[in-house]
């Protein structure tokens, strides 16, 4: 436990210190706020899809929570690399335990991106359709959160070193991100594309918030939590056992 | 207290390490030498448990690194021959950290973490980053680190690699005394061959990934008629210099340096 707790711990000490990453992680999600939130916004009112904003913010908040997941993930390449992650393997901890707690870790760095991204959507005019549900809202971006740093382990522990992370972010995270619905909507894509959406799993987060934050769902909220909780529940376990095999 | 035996790691065709065997006992010192790429790391990262071996069989303080992984952590204490530091904390920060995952009370954490930062002159530092830290003082914060949780068996992969003559001194003494009053195992390889000569009971010799002599410094001297262990050890492994091929962590290290200056 004291271990979990150590490895989430210099996750955080390490964030928090750095204040370039905070900064220069929320430049992208503005971008897509203002450049597709304004500029898409009159086409998509016309459309009679309503504002836009309340559309993409849900959309934008889950993919800095993606984002920073799967490089907090990668970042145990940094690890690999400085000889950090030798000390930890060396240490009389489970694997699984080391796991947990770069993932938590990790999980909580991307909660608070994706915090201060909503508190940016807030302060642009997105407004939630209740406060009730705005928990679980939380409880979607927790699990993104999670998955997905697991994710980024599970491909780290694979990697031995930078020059297959272009190939990740070209074919698995962007294709991820713009097949999931965070800034169209799937009810009116083309049916190849629907049925896509549907085997990537940020689909059921993106619409997990949506439904909690606006009321408009593509899923249902409880098939989006039944999916992704399932997703969240086989990545962890495919990262802790690929991780548990990286020798160094 | 270390058993070795018929131990064999490959990497694909090539052949790291060659069926070695030895034997190091409980309060002995050992230094294994060889040149670069010879198999000293490759040997070393089997006996701590990041690496599997191919064939052979391991024993340390009774136990089978490759099956009871999580107990012989428990027992041993390593300097690794690279950094292994985190950069973005403090002094302080990397050996209380070291601390926990080793399991050592919070009490005598702190004692010990003092202890130890004062003895290698880091305590006046132990608020600042490491990043700000000289390659000396990374070092000594190794060093101070690896004996932080007491172990039973110490392994310093090229400790003094870049240390000044005054604190390999005090390395050396330090250990000596860790060695003679609590009869902690040392397995060490160095490039020092008077290091080497000043504090190990024995000296294994691995060149190629073979054993080619095993002894005292005594015996190895008197094994290739010479009169200091450096000209023994060029009898043993003669005077080619060896080229070691960069592994990838040697090749990610250096596009990071390109990407860093590039910025």
């Amino acid at each position: 436990m004291n271990a979990i707790y150590v490895l989430w711990l210099r996750q955080m000490k390490r964030f928090l210190r750095s204040r370039s990453r905070i900064v220069g992680s929320l430049g992208q999600p503005i971008l897509y706020l203002v450049a597709l939130g304004f500029g898409f916004g009159p086409v998509f009112q016309r459309a009679g899809q309503g504002n836009y904003l309340q559309f993409i913010a849900p959309g934008v908040v889950g993919m800095t929570v993606l984002f920073s997941g799967i490089f907090s993930g990668i970042e145990l390449i940094w690890d690999r690399q400085f000889g950090f992650l030798k000390e930890v393997l060396v240490a009389p901890v489970p694997r699984f335990a080391i796991m947990v707690g770069r993932t938590l870790g990790g999980a909580t760095v991307s909660m608070i991106q994706g915090a201060l991204v909503v508190a940016i959507c807030l302060v642009m005019g997105f407004r939630p359709a209740s406060l009730a549900t705005v928990p679980y809202a939380l409880v979607f971006m927790a699990l993104i959160a999670v998955a997905f740093t697991a994710m980024g382990t599970a491909i780290a522990s694979v990697l031995s070193d930078f020059q297959g992370f272009q190939f990740v972010m070209g074919f698995v995270v962007m294709p991820m991100f713009f097949l999931s619905g965070s800034i169209y909507p799937l009810t009116f894509a083309p049916k190849a594309l629907r049925v896509v959406a549907i085997f990537d799993p940020l689909s059921y987060g993106i619409d997990g918030m949506r439904t909690a934050l606006t009321g408009v769902s593509q899923y249902g909220g409880a098939v989006d939590l039944a999916v992704l909780s399932g997703v969240t529940a086989a990545l962890l376990a495919l990262g802790s056992w690929l991780f548990s095999r990286i020798q160094l | 207290m270390i058993r070795v035996q018929n131990l064999v790691k490959k990497f694909g065709e090539f052949e790291a390490v060659r069926d070695i065997s030895f034997e190091v006992g409980e309060g002995e010192i050992f230094a294994f030498l060889g040149p670069n790429g010879a198999g000293k790391t490759t040997t070393i990262k089997m006996l701590t448990t990041l690496l599997a071996p191919s064939a052979g069989s391991l024993e340390l303080a009774g136990l089978d690194p490759t099956s009871h992984q999580h107990k012989v952590r428990q027992c041993f204490g390593i300097v690794f021959q690279d950094q292994s530091l985190d950069d973005e904390l403090t002094a302080y920060e990397n050996m209380d950290f070291h601390g926990i995952l080793f399991q050592v009370p919070r009490k005598e954490r702190a004692e010990r973490v003092e202890r130890l930062l004062r003895l290698f002159e880091l305590w006046e530092r132990r608020k600042d980053f490491v990043k700000t830290f000289s390659g000396g003082m990374r070092r000594r914060l190794e060093i101070a680190r690896g004996l932080l949780h007491t172990p039973r068996i110490v392994f310093l992969d090229e400790p003094t690699l870049g240390l000044d003559p005054q604190t390999r001194n005090q390395l050396w003494t330090h250990l000596k005394k860790l060695n003679e009053q609590e009869r902690i195992t040392v397995f060490l390889t160095t490039h020092h061959m008077e290091e080497a000569e000043r504090v190990a009971h024995r000296i294994g010799i691995i060149d190629h990934g073979r054993i080619v002599a095993q002894g005292t410094p005594a015996e190895l001297k008197a094994q290739t008629n010479s009169d200091s262990l450096e000209t023994a050890f060029l009898a043993l492994t003669g005077t080619t210099i060896r080229e070691e091929e960069a592994s990838n962590l040697d090749r990610m290290r250096n596009m990071t340096k390109m990407w860093r200056r590039q910025r």
